[in-house]
């Protein structure tokens, strides 16, 4: 079965930056797939290039076996894209844009029952008669995401489009979309909120610099982190007392709050066995203890960097 | 060929300038109605350009085409820069929309507004001069011909442009002075020798001395010439903004 998404060998230079740098993997049918990275990874320019918006210096992407340069009717019949920035036609209202959105991918009125849905599964349908200038960030969003899915795509792509915008919407936003992964729709999604991949995407793809630096199934990835984190309770304040713990504990101390110390323990190296033996050896007295997983967020900042301890 | 997407999108362009018209449509043709009032009210008497023309009628046929000029361009290039401005431009290029088909769109939507304005222009002139027309096939044809350049040269002027003041250029350095120095309000055989000889250059003279013999049935040169260098010129400048459009210069990275 060919992929929903197969990207091969691409690179984007503008002038001496190197934005995207041989990127390769492909993205299954029927997947939630997240792309995560920093800003200025090449996120925004990789799925630009997807939507026939950057032109490769090298390389190909095909969608649904479509190639984006050669077949790009098709390519561009089978992606809907939720663009990153807040853009809309002043001249036109909701409805308006979603009919003329529909006709340029071919669709006539046969198409306006689907319209009329998507206005009211988005929660649209009393400003379907509003100009888009006068609806607010959120609705805007709204409209947007209802415009990459008028011409029902196979594949979709959402540009960080939570960004900003309140609970509410980013509910309904994922509730769509896990109803259009249930339908049968490969969902790639690019954002800032980590628990939001975490909580979504099934595999995850890390790009950093320009470079692909992990792509892994949500759960293998997270295991990719070797530690996890140790909390202790203490009957008195242990903060004052620091300089006085075992050298095997102090090292291991992430942060130290009253009668709470929180430890970063190695899976393979650091014993809690061990830990809590030297604790007790130093006269502590613990009253509460717990472990918490790492979550993608640290394998995140392990992987671009952004951790200072590794 | 997506008919639809073509049709959807000249249908869009058209309807934008619809719901504007005050700005796009009666605007121009009132500035035209202050023009004739002032030049044909003050100068008819006194100026024959042609033989047993009154000055009225050898300016009315000029100022409707370049009116006609003027708010094809307007149309074409106005629109794409804004769409371009506040990247609603994405909307098409993200749409299984050829070069061809969004090239098409927007000149013919620059015709149908061109068109829009002259007939305005023309029904407003007849408080002062009702034209017979000589030869409408050649009307239609200049008027169709000429917002067909203006709409194309309007494309590539907001392909262009990076900013506002770009396309005021455009339109102040390029398209004011051809379509002023093209004979609208003077037969370029009055010109000193130097400037009438740099005037057949001018692509907008042979527009406009073509569809002024659509109306008098006289010109300064052949209308199948002026039609004939329109054409080439209209060829010329289809070819480079589709070109721009297919190599996605300033519009895909």
């Amino acid at each position: 079965m060919s992929p929903a998404v197969n990207i091969s060998k691409i690179n984007k230079k503008y002038g001496n930056l190197h934005a995207l740098r041989d990127i390769n993997f492909s993205i299954e049918k029927n997947s939630y797939f997240g792309l995560l990275g920093p800003n200025g990874a090449g996120k925004s320019t990789l799925i630009n290039i997807m939507a026939g918006l950057v032109i490769p210096t090298s390389g190909a992407i095909e969608i649904m076996g479509y190639n984006v340069s050669s077949m790009w009717r098709k390519a561009r019949m089978s992606v809907g894209i939720v663009p990153q920035e807040l853009v809309y036609d002043s001249f036109f209202t909701v409805r308006e844009m979603l009919r003329l959105q529909s006709g340029y991918f071919g669709y006539g009125s046969e198409n306006y029952p689907w319209i009329d849905q998507l206005i009211e599964s988005l929660r649209l349908t009393e400003k379907s008669g509003e100009n888009l200038q006068r609806l607010s960030g959120g609705m805007k969003r709204r409209v947007l995401i209802a415009q990459a899915l008028v011409h029902k795509p196979r594949v979709i792509v959402l540009d960080e489009p939570t960004a900003g915008v309140d609970v509410e919407l980013r509910q309904v936003l994922w509730d769509l979309t896990r109803e259009l992964h249930g339908e049968g729709h490969t969902i790639l999604l690019t954002t800032h909120y980590i628990e939001e991949a975490e909580a979504l995407c099934q595999k995850i793809a890390i790009l950093n610099k320009g470079r692909l630096v992990a792509m892994d199934t949500t759960k293998d990835l997270l295991k990719r982190y070797p530690y996890r984190f140790f909390t202790i309770k203490f009957s008195e304040d242990v903060s004052t007392r620091i300089e006085a713990l075992p050298e095997s504990v102090k090292k291991l101390v992430v942060s130290c709050k009253e009668k709470q110390l929180t430890l970063k323990l190695h899976r393979e190296r650091d014993r809690i066995g061990g830990v809590l033996e030297a604790l007790i050896s130093a006269g502590t007295y613990i009253v509460d203890m717990q472990t918490d997983e790492p979550g993608l967020e640290e394998v995140f900042r392990t992987l671009t960097g952004e951790h200072s301890n590794e | 060929m997506n008919n639809r997407g073509f049709f959807t999108l000249f249908a869009k362009e058209v309807w934008r300038f619809l719901k504007v018209w005050v700005q796009t449509i009666l605007a121009p043709v009132v500035t035209v109605f202050l023009y004739l009032l002032v030049f044909a009210s003050v100068l008819s008497d006194n100026i024959e350009v042609y033989k047993g023309v009154g000055y009225s009628e050898f300016l009315i046929p000029g100022l409707i085409m370049m009116a006609v000029l003027q708010n094809a361009f307007a149309n074409s290039s106005s629109s794409l820069f804004q769409a371009k401005q506040n990247g609603s431009i994405i909307f098409i290029l993200l749409s299984p929309v050829s070069s061809m088909e969004f090239y098409l769109a927007y000149v013919l939507a620059s015709i149908v507004r061109g068109i829009c304005v002259g007939i305005g222009v023309w029904i407003v002139t007849w408080i002062f001069t009702i034209l017979s027309v000589y030869n409408l096939m050649m009307i239609t044809g200049f008027a169709v011909l000429g917002s067909g350049i203006l709409g194309s040269l309007g494309l590539i002027a907001s392909i262009w442009a990076d900013k506002w003041d770009h396309i005021s250029a455009f339109q102040n350095f390029v398209i004011l002075p051809l379509s002023f120095l093209s004979g609208v309000f003077f037969s370029i055989e009055s010109l000193p020798p130097f400037w009438s000889k740099v005037s057949y250059f001018n692509p907008f003279f042979y527009l406009i001395d073509g569809f002024r013999f659509g109306f008098l049935g006289t010109s300064e040169i052949s209308p199948y010439f002026s039609l004939m260098i329109g054409s080439i010129f209209f060829l010329f400048v289809s070819a480079l903004c589709i070109g721009m459009l297919k190599s996605g210069y300033k519009l895909r990275d």
